[in-house]
């Protein structure tokens, strides 16, 4: 039977270096995510200002459909595309939860001013 | 001294499958003597042992060691007494298996934290007492029987008890290989441990080490003879 | 030798034991431990990808339009009429009152869908000739896999092609809001989509000074234009604080996998102990463990694959959403779409969320590998060997 290295000499000590290799790494992620992207931070400064200068009000992820690309423009009855019992069939869709400004149920009612829209009868539940 | 009053050991009490294994042994085991206890299988040999080293707790009754009763101590404290007073050498062994000879003699000595250092030397000089150094890495699985009750013994003597404690430490052995038992044995007591052995081989209790001999029967002891 | 140190060198020997009896069933454990790992990395990568996107759209965001105005007719978004800026220019506190035209156009050569939109007249930069565009790089990227510097467009309402020459890309970086435009000028855009100068915009933007009056300003459109349906900016950020947060989709099926084979590890180990491991147990409380000793052995055992499972997961898990740009999850959510976003998100660790994460991967399973351990350890060894 060959000799044990030191390192094995211990069970242990192999599963605690893994231990604090995972730990280690771990607070470096920590570290690096405020330390090592300032160049994102920035270019995210850049993206607000081009928000501003073209106007823009919603982020381009879902392309899909009208109402996954601008979720925040969408109106109560975009989803169902003119039909009002049809079931959400674009997959993004289902990551997104309706505008809490044009379904008061879902979000926090808007006190002022109401929306026209929010009178109307509340069917997408 | 370790001293049962009118000890009893009832398994599964209240049911339909209760055995009085021990019942109403009183008894005093002298220190520093070498002690056989035997009797017919299912006589509650092992049961005994049990109760002396402090695996179990009498159903009734009571044990004392030095005086001192350890059959009513709160759990923590028994586990202290198994660890530090007795080492018990098991008629299986009861190795464990997928570790090594040299952890399974650390095994007892773990909960009490000392540093790897002494721990390692003292298993060390145990491995070499008992002719196992040879094999210190080796799982235990691919040990003999000769082998295997070596490393029982060496891993019932870790902590340096006072008392061991040996439960039919001939079973699983070859003549020569009891002739060697016995001078290990032989050997512990000149260093001035006590020891309690069952056994129902007349090798064991006709050697010259036994200084006693008590008999069981169907739970209770039927004879003390001393020598 | 003082205490701590005593209790830590017992610690260390509880583990060497229960390395030792681990790696008995190591193909067993490594599996579980890779499982595990597994899917702490999809609810890691999910937590990660969804709060971080919600970080930066919310900063992005911020600089939207404070007020939008869209005309809603027969409970649908229509065209706001010409009159509406100059009337909304009316309202104290506003500024830069803006006509906005914006429209969807589907791409039958490629099945993309584009947005096609009208720089801002208060955005010299992006101001265009006719015949001209500006497109989105995602939209540059479908473009250039076809070797084109042009754009031909299919007109919607004549078939006739509109042809564009594409002058500049949008910077990469503002994918996240950016990617799918196609920035023409107005007078291509009303010929491309036949919209006459008094069918008037697609809705109105307007910036407000104040914005403590955002409210204030909101409430007279609404009494000025009844038609019209106004969206603050703080609908736009408030729409981005759900996005991918507890309830949706994903997210809840892929909890309910974790929980699903969570439910089979548990199920595993509380369908009791084997009579071998009970009977060690019993051994190493023959061998003078007490029970204390077996239940933080167990909880080493536990601990070890949840901790290492929570740590190589979430790991991987921050690698994967930060530095390959979340490659795992993008195919999932893209779903229908052929433009998706390169966005490098910006990384942002969540103290709340690792240790929630944490909680619920390390606590419940340590939880299971101990309990049906309990029973065995606190009774009488002789009993537990047999
Ligand atoms: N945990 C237990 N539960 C129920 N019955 C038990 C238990 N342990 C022992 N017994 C019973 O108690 C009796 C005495 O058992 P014990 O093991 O003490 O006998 P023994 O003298 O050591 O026998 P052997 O020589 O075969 O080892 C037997 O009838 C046995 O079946
Ligand atoms: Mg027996």
């Amino acid at each position: 039977m060959m000799q044990r290295s030191r390192l094995f000499q211990r069970r242990s000590t192999p599963v605690l270096l893994m231990l604090g290799a995972g730990m280690a790494l771990l607070l470096a992620e920590i570290a690096c995510s405020g330390l090592c992207f300032a160049d994102r931070l920035h270019a995210r400064q850049r993206t607000a200002q081009l928000v501003a200068q073209l106007g823009l009000s919603d982020i381009a992820l879902f392309t899909e459909a009208r109402y996954t690309r601008h979720p925040s423009q969408a109106d109560l009855f975009t989803p169902f595309q003119d039909a009002p019992g049809s079931l959400e069939h674009f997959p993004s869709g289902s990551l997104l939860t309706p505008p809490p400004h044009i379904v008061p149920t879902t979000g926090r009612a808007r006190q002022s001013p109401p929306s026209p829209s929010s009178n109307q009868p509340d069917n997408r539940e | 001294m370790i001293e049962l009053r009118d000890v009893a050991r009832i398994y599964n009490q209240g049911q339909p499958n209760e055995v009085a294994a021990v019942r109403g042994v009183s008894l005093k085991l002298p220190a520093g003597r070498a002690c056989v206890i035997k009797g017919p299988s299912g006589s509650g040999k092992t049961t005994l042992l049990m109760l002396i080293a402090c695996m179990a707790r009498p159903t009734s009754g009571r044990v004392l060691l030095d005086g001192e009763v350890v059959s009513a101590l709160p759990e923590h404290f028994m586990a202290r007494e198994r660890r530090h007073t007795f080492g018990f050498i098991f008629q299986r062994f009861n190795l464990i298996r997928g570790l090594s000879v040299m952890e399974n003699i650390m095994l007892p000595a773990y909960p009490d934290g000392m540093p790897f250092g002494t721990l390692r030397n003292r298993a060390r000089e145990l491995l070499q007492r008992l002719q196992l150094t040879h094999r210190a890495q080796a799982p235990v699985e691919e040990l003999s029987g000769g082998e295997a009750q070596r490393v029982a013994i060496a891993r019932a003597l870790i902590n340096d008890p006072p008392w061991i404690i040996a439960d039919e430490p001939t079973a699983n052995l070859d003549s020569q290989l009891v002739l060697r038992l016995l001078e290990e044995l032989a050997a512990l007591k000149a260093d001035g441990k006590s020891l309690i052995i069952t056994s129902h081989d007349p090798r064991v209790f006709e050697a010259d080490l036994v200084d006693m001999v008590v008999e069981m029967e169907d739970g209770r002891v039927v004879s003390v003879s001393e020598r | 030798m003082s205490g701590w140190k005593q209790w830590l060198a017992r610690q260390r020997y509880l583990l060497d034991f229960t390395v030792a009896a681990m790696w008995r069933r190591r193909w067993r454990n490594l599996l579980l431990l890779l499982v595990y790992a597994l899917v702490v990395f999809l609810l890691a990568s999910v937590l990660f990808y969804g709060s971080a996107l919600r970080r930066d759209a919310a900063a992005v965001l911020s600089e939207a339009p404070e007020v939008t105005v869209q005309r809603i007719v027969l409970g649908r978004h229509a065209l706001s009429p010409p009159d509406w800026p100059d009337r909304l220019r009316g309202i104290r506190g506003t500024r830069q009152v803006q006509g906005r035209l914006w429209g969807y156009y589907y791409d039958r050569a490629n099945g993309a869908n584009y947005t096609i939109m009208v720089p801002s007249h208060f955005s010299p930069e992006h101001s265009l000739k006719p015949g001209e565009a500006i497109v989105g790089a995602a939209v540059k990227r479908l473009r250039d896999e076809r070797g084109l510097g042009w754009l031909h467009l299919l007109s919607p309402a004549d078939n006739r092609l509109l042809r564009l020459k594409i002058v500049r890309t949008l910077p990469a970086e503002s994918e996240l809001v950016s990617a799918d435009l196609i920035l023409v000028s107005e007078k291509d855009f009303r010929r491309f989509f036949h919209l006459k100068p008094e069918d008037g915009f697609t809705d109105i933007t307007l910036r407000v000074r104040n914005r403590n009056e955002i409210d204030t300003v909101a409430a007279k459109i609404s009494t000025l234009l009844p038609q019209a349906r106004v969206i603050t900016r703080r609908d736009i950020l408030r729409t981005y604080e759900n996005l991918f947060s507890w309830r949706e989709g994903v997210v809840l099926a892929m909890l309910a996998a974790a929980l699903a084979a969570f439910a089979i590890f548990a199920f595993d180990k509380a369908s009791g102990l084997s009579a071998e491991e009970r009977r060690e147990i019993g051994v190493l409380k023959a061998l003078g463990w007490d029970t204390r000793d077996v239940m933080a052995m167990k909880l080493w055992e536990g601990m070890l694959v949840s901790l290492l499972a929570f740590l190589f997961g979430v790991v991987a898990a921050w690698l994967h959403i930060y530095m390959f740009d979340a490659g795992v999850l993008v195919p999932v959510l893209k779903g229908w779409s052929v433009l998706y976003p390169q966005v490098a998100l910006t990384p942002h660790v969540d103290a709340l969320q690792l240790a929630a994460l944490a909680f619920m991967t390390i606590v419940p399973f340590t939880a299971a590998t101990l309990v049906p351990v309990w029973k065995a350890a606190i009774t009488d060894p002789d009993v537990v060997m047999r």
